[in-house]
């Protein structure tokens, strides 16, 4: 018992890192995510459509696109 | 209330328990992190980082292999691409042509192709034949041990091995910055 907290106070610290210490993927570990399938619209005359119909509604434009970076590349 | 209802003492050595637990185990969290901190990139003035990589997608013991400290004395063009990277695809015929023009002149590109599976790399080197030369590198050791921020990178390296130019990306209004970087350590390793 007298070793227990000590212990238990060493493993919750670690724990409290939770998944901090997992790394979001590397530039060139992004071969999944440059897959069709996984962009966000794959339709573009859809999302030409959602747009409208969205900026429109909000009576103002622009804020949506590519941020660029998402893919690592350029 | 009983005379027994006192309070246990405490003694000092379990009370210190607890305190040095949690800074044991704030001790692993700082270590956890310390793993996680980005290695310093390939920046320019350093030492490129030597490295050996099989030349062929399938490789076998004997095979050809790139490596980086046999091309010492010569101005590297170090290229990371995949064959899901869409600017690559851009950069394959201009750096065809960037070997064609300076070949002579002490440059040596070399392609390194991060693709995990280099299955993927065939379909993509079959349509745009590269006049260069390609190493692979499945395990990723390289582009880790440069630390590249994005697909594609490049990075140039003077013939003394150091590194003179780190770019991200593959633009066309580029091309000629890069060009222009080249023939500056072309001269240089000419004197």
């Amino acid at each position: 018992m007298k070793r227990l907290v000590p212990a238990a106070a060493c493993a919750a610290g670690l724990l409290c890192a939770g998944c901090a210490h997992v790394q979001p993927p590397q530039p060139w570990e992004k071969a999944e995510l440059a897959r069709n399938v996984m962009k966000m619209d794959t339709d573009p005359l859809e999302s030409a459509f959602f747009s409208h119909i969205y900026f429109s509604k909000e009576d103002s434009k622009g804020g949506d696109g590519v941020g660029g970076g998402g893919c690592g590349c350029n | 209330m009983s005379r027994n209802a006192i309070p246990p003492t405490v003694s000092s050595r379990q009370r210190r328990a607890l305190p040095r637990g949690a800074a044991a185990g704030l001790m692993g969290l700082a270590l956890l992190f310390a793993g996680t901190l980005p290695a310093r990139a390939a920046a320019v003035g350093d030492v490129a980082p030597n490295f050996q990589l099989p030349a062929t997608r399938d490789p076998q013991s004997g095979a050809p292999t790139v490596r980086l400290a046999d091309l010492r004395g010569k101005v590297v063009y170090l290229d990371f691409w995949a064959s899901w990277c869409g600017p690559c695809k851009q950069s394959f015929p201009w750096m065809n042509d960037v070997q064609s023009r300076y070949g002579s002149k002490g440059l040596e590109i070399v392609a390194i192709d991060v693709d995990t599976h280099s299955d993927d790399a065939r379909a993509f080197l079959a349509a745009l034949p590269p006049r260069f030369r390609v190493a692979f590198d499945v395990q990723g050791v390289t582009p880790r041990q440069y630390a590249i921020r994005g697909m594609p990178t490049s990075i140039l390296i003077g013939a003394d091995g150091k590194v003179l130019l780190v770019h991200n990306g593959f633009r066309a209004e580029d091309t000629a910055e890069v060009e222009a970087g080249i023939q500056q350590a072309l001269a240089h390793a000419q004197n």
